[in-house]
């Protein structure tokens, strides 16, 4: 009957070596972290191709050439110019060389007439970037100062953020989709396509204003005893708290369980080391949001304001861009204590 | 001994795959082989294996055993025997105890002269298997990648390979294989539902014929795919489910690293609506 005995065994050994051949070289090449006890598959991968675009995006910028000591003496800034506010402690120099800085890295291309207009009056407060900025200094002091927990020795300074540009890449506004539609057409803000925010699922489009938007959200959706009438937490909130961790995974390049051991998410003895830090990040920026970044929306022009007509607001992607330490943990800030750290009351 | 005479004359000594004589005898009622036994050899050996693994770990509890893979350090190489060394050689002994098993179908299936539907079926299991230990960890060079032998250890793994992908429900092989795997269900539902409405019947009723099998399903659905079609299609549905697990799990790491939902959007990136 089997005329070719040979035909089929020939077949099947072709068939699997070209699979595994074909498989040996599509494989992308990448780098695979250990993060948990061994064989429970707590593991951050990266692509290769991904680390590397990465890592051109996040170069540093050459500092400002240091200060002499001399130069850190004599009259303060606050002394030298008229209506210097936060700034006002450093020295002419110092205060200078900060202006330099905060230039290359946000105004590349308007240079000083971006925040100080073209009339060359630098006292004016009449430019809306101006008046932004100056809060963003008192912003970036406040963290460097205040919010260690989660920034630590590294901080951040203006760069972390805007990289070059105006307006920081990466932030966000209420989403008026959240609350879209009527009957029918309601999706409760969820099930949108391509929704950067939750990580491209299907999961609510805005979970930040939940949780990042200054108003304290529970984020805890897992019960810590077994089937009890006290537990009032429902699908939708494990919804939001989901969306709200897929939108930390994917602003830090990360995945779940770069923190979680998720067999149980909130065992904080089964979680990473950055976990910690996560948690304190998820609290620097809902306070960032409510004390500077949302109370400045009545000195933003229209054209900078969301569809609601709130000011634009960061979330853990306006500073880590992709990667899980910002700049690769960088430190910018050691060449910019004088002005990116709080004063000395 | 009545079924035992009957059984005799389907005894047929020969048609095995090596060795020829060697093992080719029954004890009771099982063939022996070379294949039974090597699959007895390595059985014991990795179970002795995995209780001595239980005693290092200081627990019987059959729940929480746990003989893990090594670290990622020692990646594709040998580990020492309590760091994962261990699992390398259950991780061997299971192997060859599962191929033995399959050899010793196709032994058998020789011996009568019938097809090698069943260890080609089994050979499918022993793929998904071998893809989780060996392809899949191979691919990603280490053998820590793959998952522990343990049956609360084993659930910790997939649920956290699962989450390294964001959302494991977006991986398109992941929703092909479930597919699969609830059609397998659902085709043996009705066809047992099918065959018991049809042989055994209630009290006094006679026992019906394929024929009416055949009509059910015409007055249903407007078609039946027939008495063999059937096993056909339960042996595809199944072979399916099983291969597209294993595609599921090895493309998730060597292939693609970030979240599955983010994979879907070459749909949104289509140039017909992009």
């Amino acid at each position: 009957m089997n005329r070719e005995p040979y035909l089929l065994p020939v077949t099947i050994v072709a068939v699997i070596g070209f699979a595994a051949l074909a498989g040996w070289f599509l494989k992308v090449p990448s780098d695979k972290t250990q993060v948990g006890y061994r064989g429970i598959g707590m593991e951050v991968n990266t692509n290769r191709k991904t680390s590397a675009a990465l890592a051109a995006l996040n170069a540093v910028p050459e500092p400002q050439p240091p200060l002499e000591a001399a130069e850190m003496e004599g009259p303060r800034a606050s002394e030298v110019y008229k209506n210097v506010k936060v700034l006002g402690h450093l020295s002419e120099a110092q205060f200078n060389r900060v202006m330099a800085a905060i230039t290359e890295w946000v105004s590349p291309e308007q240079g000083c007439a971006y925040c100080h207009g073209e009339d060359g009056n630098f006292e004016s407060d009449a430019p809306y970037a101006k008046v932004i900025s100056r809060r963003m200094f008192e912003m970036t002091q406040y963290i460097n100062g205040d919010w260690q927990k989660h920034v630590g020795q590294t901080g951040v300074t203006c760069y972390t953020c805007h990289r070059g540009k105006n307006v920081p890449e990466n932030i966000w506004f209420d989403n008026p989709e959240r609350n879209a539609g009527r009957m029918v057409g309601n999706a409760n803000g969820q099930n949108k396509a391509g929704v950067k925010l939750a990580a491209f699922s299907s999961l609510p489009v805005d979970p930040l204003s939940k949780f990042a938007g200054g108003k304290e959200h529970p984020i805890r959706v897992q019960d810590q005893v077994a089937i009890t009438k006290d537990f009032d937490k429902t699908i939708q909130d494990a919804e939001w708290t989901y969306s709200l961790m897929m939108h930390m995974s994917q602003s830090l390049g990360v995945n779940c369980t770069a923190c979680h051991n998720t067999s149980t998410f909130g065992n904080w003895q089964q979680s990473t080391p950055q976990r910690v830090s996560a948690w304190h990040g998820i609290r620097m920026v809902g306070d960032l949001n409510a004390k500077f970044l949302d109370p400045l929306k009545d000195a933003y022009p229209a054209a900078r304001l969301g569809p609601t007509g709130d000011a634009p607001k960061a979330n853990c992607a306006t500073c880590h861009q992709g990667v899980q330490k910002p700049l690769y943990g960088a430190n910018m800030l050691k060449d910019y204590l004088a002005s990116l750290t709080p004063p000395a009351k | 001994m009545a079924l035992l005479n009957f059984e005799r004359k389907y005894r047929v000594r020969g048609g095995t795959l090596v060795g020829g004589d060697l093992f080719d005898f029954w004890v009771g009622p099982f063939y022996v082989g070379f294949f039974g036994f090597t699959t007895i050899f390595f059985s014991l050996l990795g179970t002795a294996l995995i209780f001595w693994g239980a005693a290092l770990q200081g627990t019987f509890n059959p729940w929480t055993i746990s003989i893990a893979p090594p670290d990622l350090k020692y990646g594709l190489g040998v580990a020492p025997m309590k760091e994962g060394g261990l699992w390398q050689i259950i991780t061997v002994c299971a192997l060859g105890a599962f191929i033995s098993w399959a050899l010793r179908q196709a032994e058998i299936a020789r011996k009568l002269g019938m097809g090698y539907h069943i260890p080609f079926a089994f050979s499918f299991a022993i793929l998904a298997y071998f893809t989780l230990v060996v392809i899949r960890p191979v691919l990603m060079g280490g053998w820590g990648h793959a998952f522990p032998y343990g049956i609360f250890s084993h659930l910790d793994w997939v649920s956290n390979v699962g989450y390294q992908y964001l959302h494991f429900h977006y991986n398109p092989a992941h929703m092909i294989a479930v597919s699969f795997f609830f059609t397998n269900v659902f085709a043996l539902a009705l066809h047992g539902g099918l065959i018991l409405s049809s042989v055994n019947p209630q009290k006094g009723e006679d026992v019906k014929t394929p024929d009416h099998e055949d009509t059910y399903f015409r007055d249903a659905i407007g078609y039946s795919i027939g008495t063999l079609g059937i096993h056909r299609l339960g042996l595809f549905l199944a072979l399916s489910a099983a291969f597209w697990s294993a595609v599921c799990i090895v493309i998730s790491g060597p292939y693609w690293t970030r979240g599955w939902p983010e994979w879907w959007n070459w749909w949104l990136d289509l140039p017909i609506w992009n």
